[in-house]
């Protein structure tokens, strides 16, 4: 054991004196790995990126929040059957909410009904188009994790009236209103003239997901007055305790059954969903990027590997003699398959460090350049790619290693 | 150092050998490299080896230097049964008992004399200060203390050599093996190389020198001479007629 340390340590010193020597190859042969790692790690940085951004996305559907629509939130392949189920009316709100206050044991705390549709929004000579347009009761901030920068979102009496007012996303803000405070200005949606009450916390977008940054909220009575004609509409449930969801989905489905009045031998002609439902059709999506992006950037490090293991491979055949007389000296075949080890590891790691670090900038500068890209540099991140540089070393030096510990003493001593 | 009558020892048998052979596969060709020599060296001998090439000289010495195992016969290392061992074992063989001298050096080019002395002392497993201690002792013995932290292009040929003699004695080997050992020097700093073997053989160090210069052998106590794969003679001392090229 002893021995083996010493024999450790003289490899790692060899390995060392071997770089420095030959300064100009072991560069241009780190390069490779500099290179590989760089893009594994950026690729990595990406799909952590694109994994939060997802998770930020889904955080505001909710985990705590139920959705009851006309579709499911799945792909379906009898689409048909869906097509024809009625719609869900925003009603059915408010008999929910008076068939849970009727259960004392109720899992679900309040049904809030919603409808959007896309507009225009106009403010002086601004316009944006295409802008979700949702009508809502003042229970949506139960459901919601929306918050206001400036301002606040519409009241119980201002929802029960109907009255003319909205709550903008930011970038709908930003956009209207680039050098004015929106609070109390009144903005025209199909011809109809809102005031501004409140300005949301930005969230970012991410992927064209939906974010509520793009959004406008305004009470229900309001929205069904002017633009109920083509709006769709669904109801969201707030559960009381979310570690029981699939409790209350069922109580929920029992409850809309009664709402529809279906009969038992009816199937259900409504949906209900959760967030976990949407994750799990995204999750797969997400998971392809990772897997093929990680593939692609992998064969650059890959690419390096094959350069470690030429470099090695001439190493061994330029070091033949040295070879042969460390093993007249006493050196046995786990040393000398060590000592090479150790040079191709010493030499990945080396990159893998440089590749690291210059990684880390990239993502610092692409941070500062582009806030809104998708990158996230993690602990985790570094460990694995010390590890895969590691293991890159091992890997490509094992051949050469294993070819130079079964030479010949003899004829690796005669070599010239 | 003190010198000694040195008659032909009787000492302990370090090595013996028994009818070994050597065959080499070459192509389709099989060449009997060894065809059955026998060979007992005792301790404390001085012994030459020498014949023309293709004699089976550097077989015979790949295999007293457990560098190869012979294809057939026996063979002793300090009673132990080395023509069976595998490579891991012959490798602590050739580490612990067997000082190798080249003729061309065979040093690490980046490494000091001291790293190059140190390297048969980490294959043993000695710890760093006591290798560094040892290392330094046996330089200073060879005649190069204040060369220890010279690497091998900045020490003359002999120097080189030096370095190599005191590497193959730092372990405290049963022979010291020395293929052409002043083959790549000059005459007069081979000299000096051959005066450093006299006083190592003083010392009571067994040298089996492997040459083909008669003058060289000439320094020897007893001289073996190989031609076509078998001993032709085996004789105490060094005798002109028998060994000089007129006597031929």
């Amino acid at each position: 054991m002893k021995r083996f340390l010493y024999e450790l340590s003289e490899s790692w010193k060899i390995a060392a004196a071997q770089m420095r020597s030959n300064l100009t190859r072991s560069t241009l042969t780190a390069l490779g790995v500099i290179i590989g790692i760089i893009a594994v790690t950026l690729m990595g940085t990406a799909v952590n990126g694109i994994s939060i951004g997802f998770d930020k996305s889904m955080a505001v559907l909710g985990d705590d929040v139920l959705y009851v629509t006309q579709w499911p939130w799945k792909p379906v392949d009898d689409w048909w059957n869906y097509r024809d189920r009625k719609k869900i009316k925003t009603e059915y709100a408010e008999t929910l909410n008076r068939m849970i206050a009727a259960i004392p044991s109720s899992n679900l705390v309040v049904a809030v009904p919603t409808s959007n549709l896309m507009r225009s929004i106009k403010y002086g000579g601004n316009q944006v188009n295409n802008v979700f347009v949702l009508g809502t009761t003042s229970d949506f901030i139960i459901t919601s994790t929306i918050d206001c920068t400036a301002g606040r979102f519409f009241n119980d009496l201002e929802s029960r009236a109907g009255a003319n007012v909205v709550v903008i996303g930011y970038d709908v803000a930003d956009a209207l209103f680039p050098s004015e405070n929106p609070i109390d200005k009144s903005v025209l949606i199909n011809g109809q003239l809102f005031k501004v009450i409140g300005v949301n916390t930005r969230q970012g977008t991410f992927l064209g997901l939906f974010s509520w940054d793009s959004m406008v909220a305004m009470p229900l009575g309001a929205f069904d007055k002017y633009f109920s004609a083509k709006s769709e509409s669904d109801v969201r449930v707030k559960v009381k305790d979310k570690t029981r969801l699939a409790d209350a989905k069922d109580e929920l489905t029992g409850l809309m059954r009664r709402v529809r009045g279906l009969p038992p031998e009816k199937k259900d002609d409504f949906s209900i969903n959760e967030q976990q439902a949407f994750k799990s059709t995204l999750d797969p999506v997400k998971n392809s990027i990772a897997i093929a992006g990680l593939f692609i950037t992998g064969l650059s490090l890959f690419v390096g590997a094959i350069g470690i293991m030429n470099i090695t491979f001439v190493s061994v055949k330029e070091r033949t003699k040295e070879i042969g007389t460390r093993k007249a000296l006493g050196a046995r075949r786990r040393t000398i398959l060590l000592q090479f080890l150790i040079e191709s590891t010493a030499l990945c790691l080396l990159g893998g460090f440089i590749g690291l670090v210059l990684a880390f900038l990239m993502c610092f500068l692409i941070g500062k350049a582009a806030p809104s890209f998708p990158i996230h540099f993690s602990v985790g991140l570094v460990m694995a790619s010390v590890i895969v540089s590691a293991m890159t070393g091992l890997v490509s030096g094992f051949a050469p290693a294993w070819s130079a510990s079964r030479l010949d003493p003899v004829a690796a001593l005669r070599y010239e | 150092m003190e010198t000694r009558n040195s008659i032909r020892p009787s000492g302990p048998v370090v090595i013996d050998i028994e009818t070994i052979t050597k065959d080499y596969v070459m192509g389709e060709e099989v060449v009997r490299a060894l065809r059955g020599v026998s060979l007992q060296i005792c301790r404390n001998e001085y012994l030459a080896i020498m014949g023309p090439s293709g004699s089976g000289k550097s077989t015979l010495m790949n295999m007293l230097g457990c560098l190869d195992t012979p294809t057939s016969g026996r063979y002793e290392f300090n009673g132990k049964n080395v023509a069976e061992m595998d490579d891991d074992e012959l490798a602590a063989v050739r580490n612990r008992e067997i000082g190798f001298v080249f003729q061309t050096f065979n040093l690490l080019p980046r490494s000091t004399s001291l790293r190059n002395v140190e390297l048969p002392l980490i294959y043993a497993g000695i710890n760093p200060d006591r290798r560094e201690e040892r290392a330094a002792q046996v330089l200073a013995d060879v005649g190069l203390g204040d060369r220890i932290h010279h690497k091998p292009n900045e020490l003359s040929g002999g120097q080189r050599q030096r370095v190599a003699i005191a590497r193959a004695l730092v372990n405290g080997p049963s022979i010291i093996l020395a293929d052409e050992p002043t083959g790549n020097l000059d005459s007069k700093t081979g000299e000096e190389i051959m005066e450093l073997f006299e006083n190592l053989y003083h010392h009571g160090n067994t040298i089996i020198l492997v040459t083909h210069e008669r003058d060289i052998a000439a320094h020897a106590r007893r001289t073996v001479h190989l031609r076509d794969g078998l001993i032709e003679m085996d004789h105490v001392g060094f005798i002109p007629e028998v060994d000089l090229p007129a006597a031929r």
